[in-house]
């Protein structure tokens, strides 16, 4: 019996002195990614935008002298094999940072595991829930949809649009759209005339649209993700409805003027991130050379033009490149280098992080922009 | 509530539920020469309108080219799976072929995300895409193709399931496979028949709606759901009372996404599933001792 306990003592020393020697020249960064399931058009350009950028910076001769290694795990969307596959990479690989999940449920499910542990984490999903209230150890790049809202009645207010029929998807990104806007438009003088929900894989949405079309609003304001709002589009333009419709951040691609035809999405807008309408930009804008450089490496790598999810991989890759550069490499000095950027030009946005603030964006992480011509042309 | 938002509603409801028809009469052709349900059959409707999209794109095919080569690749992908999945199985029993059309579907959507990846891709309109009106209410040229195609298909299937030596050896089959074999009927190889129609049929259903509703990997699930619903509602039949079973099933879901709440509408259909299930197993249009007994 005694002999079994200093087995196991010694065996539990072996462990400690390993855990401390992982600073030898790599750093290890531990990613989750939605790589496959559901939400595998977030979790894929994640992970390749990651592998890519751990080689770019590799082939410079890594961080402070220090190689890089990424050991990504595919959570399939699942937030309990995001919490198991979490731990795996703080207990097995020992990784110095966690970047991801990708959606806010499963975010949402290893937030304690990294708070337990003191592993800084960078979600890739966009729930207000992860970063608001601010977690010691949890920060994330996707600006919160209430952002994107928010720069969608603006404009309205501009426009002097009062009443809003709200379209959304029934899923997680939906719901929260749904939400932040309705609240949004109460403090902001607004008035919803229509609350109509779709499926997210309904294939007509006439009916919902018919009835919106006989209450006659000021605007339509559709929130959701591909092919949902390339359908609603494409019914607005069956019903003859002329009424200023506006879509999320979420549709903020080629891809969905190419669903809904470019004929259909004419005068469609929407609030996009910049990466979308990079070219629209002008040269002088902070983010444009980072945006093209991305554009095109990411295109010369996969093939594909790069997407405003993999550009959240790409933020949180800065934000951790850039603190360990400044504070150094183990998890806590990750962790308040992170805490401290300031004005830091990324993809999403220009982030400045604070300990009340885990997001760092504001409004300018969006511009509002109209399809003509099958094109993105920012309308001011 | 006015009157040309009841008609809106209903429009958009029969062309939808022209869909779930097609999608229904291959679920029934299936049922009736096997005694399963193929929940595979979305799958075949998937396949149409993405193998269309790659006659299209990299094989530059133009259109009246493209749908009868997507829909021969369909049924070859329907006969390969009977021949393969449904045939070698020593002793088929209803609830081991169920589980191998869910094994087989799960197989080819796999694949098809493979092939044509995770993105939505969407086909061309038949002929344009300037909505028509109709007293108030308004349908797109290719709600037209849909009702034209669903009601020749009817038609089709009507000819050939009363008036050749094949069609009614597979209803002989239907009624008892063990005395059609007596006679002298092949029922395996109205098996394979069998599935020949439906992965055809699914296929054109498939290509017919892509323009509208866009098309994806995954785009079999629900509608192969529905197809069942207005399969059910029909009590099974390959005739006319599944087409209606569809068209009840799709303007339902339209009026009540538009007069109750759109949170409801998928919630309809599967309502009205439960109920024709408790109330009248037999279909809305069956006889309480159906013939198959």
């Amino acid at each position: 019996m005694k002999k079994m306990s200093l087995l196991f003592s010694s065996i539990c020393l072996t462990l400690v002195f390993a855990s401390v020697s992982f600073a030898a020249g790599t750093i290890k960064i531990g990613a989750l990614f939605a790589v496959t399931g559901p939400a595998s058009f977030l979790g894929e350009p994640e992970k390749k935008t990651l592998e890519l950028l751990v080689k770019e910076a590799n082939d410079k001769g890594g961080i402070n002298g220090m190689k890089l290694e990424a050991v990504i795990y595919d959570t399939g969307g699942d937030a309990t094999k995001a919490v198991q596959l979490a731990t795996k990479l703080i207990k097995d690989d020992k990784v110095s940072l966690i970047i991801g999940p990708s959606t806010t449920g499963e975010s949402m499910a290893v937030i304690p595991v990294v708070e337990k542990e003191k592993i800084p984490m960078i979600s890739c999903s966009a729930g207000i829930k992860i970063t608001d209230p601010a977690k010691h150890w949890v920060f994330k790049t996707p600006a919160n949809d209430h952002v994107a809202a928010e720069k969608i009645l603006n404009y309205m207010a501009s426009k002097k649009q009062k009443s809003i029929a709200l379209l959304t998807v029934t899923d997680g990104f939906g719901a929260s759209g749904r939400e932040q806007i309705k609240a949004l438009a109460k403090q902001k003088g607004f008035t919803i005339v229509a609350d109509e929900v779709y499926g997210p894989k309904d294939t007509d949405m006439t009916a919902q649209l018919t009835k919106i079309r006989g209450i006659k609003p000021d605007a339509i304001i559709c929130w959701g993700t591909n092919p949902g709002p390339a359908v609603v589009t494409k019914n607005v333009k069956q019903l003859g409805i002329k009424t200023p419709l506006y879509m999320s951040h979420g549709v903020a691609s080629k891809k969905y003027i190419e669903l809904a035809g470019a004929d259909s999405a004419e005068g469609v807008m929407l609030p996009a991130g910049k990466l979308a309408i990079y070219e629209a930009l002008s040269k002088s804008d902070a983010q444009y050379k980072l945006l093209k450089g991305y554009d095109q490496s990411y295109k010369k790598a996969y093939g594909t033009e790069a997407s405003t999810f993999g550009g959240y991989a790409y933020d949180a890759f800065l934000l951790a490149t850039g603190a360990i550069k400044k504070s150094g490499s183990t998890p806590e000095q990750i962790r308040n280098g992170i805490e401290k950027t300031s004005k830091l030009v990324s993809i999403s946005g220009v982030f400045t992080m604070s300990p009340k603030d885990h997001n760092g964006l504001d409004l300018s992480a969006f511009e509002m922009v109209k399809v003509v011509k099958g094109d993105w042309v920012m309308i001011k | 509530m006015q009157f040309d938002q009841i008609l809106q509603y209903t429009l958009s409801g029969i062309s939808t539920g022209a869909i779930y028809a097609l999608i229904g009469i291959g679920f029934s052709i299936i049922y009736n020469a096997t005694g399963i349900i193929n929940f595979a059959q979305g799958e075949f409707v998937m396949l149409g309108g993405l193998l269309t999209l790659s006659c299209l794109e990299l094989l530059n095919l133009p259109l009246w080219a493209a749908v009868p080569c997507a829909v021969a690749v369909s049924t070859v992908v329907g006969v390969l799976f009977e021949r393969l999945a449904i045939r070698p199985l020593r002793q088929p029993t209803p609830i081991n072929l169920v589980i191998i059309t869910i094994g087989g579907s799960i197989l080819i959507r796999g694949l098809a995300m493979l092939v044509w990846g995770k993105d939505t891709h969407t086909i061309p309109p038949f002929s344009g895409d300037t909505p028509i009106a109709i007293g108030g209410a308004t349908i797109l040229p290719q709600h037209l193709w849909i009702l034209a195609i669903t009601l020749i298909i009817i038609v089709i299937n009507k000819i050939y399931f009363y008036h050749t030596i094949s069609g009614k050896a597979m209803r002989a089959c239907s009624y008892n496979r063990r005395a059609a074999g007596l006679v002298g009927i092949d029922v395996r190889r109205m098996v394979l028949f069998s599935f020949i129609i439906s992965s055809a049929m699914g296929a054109v259903a498939g290509i017919i709606v892509a323009p509208l509703t866009m098309t994806a990997y995954d785009v079999g699930v629900m509608l192969g759901l529905k197809g069942f619903c207005a399969a059910i509602i029909g009590g099974m039949s390959s005739g006319i009372s599944t087409v209606i079973g569809g068209l009840i099933l799709g303007v339902l879901e339209s009026l009540g996404a538009g007069l109750i709440s759109s949170g409801y509408k998928d919630a309809i259909a599967f309502i009205i599933l439960l109920l024709i299930m408790f109330i009248r197993p037999q279909g809305l249009f069956g006889k309480a001792d159906s013939e198959r007994v």
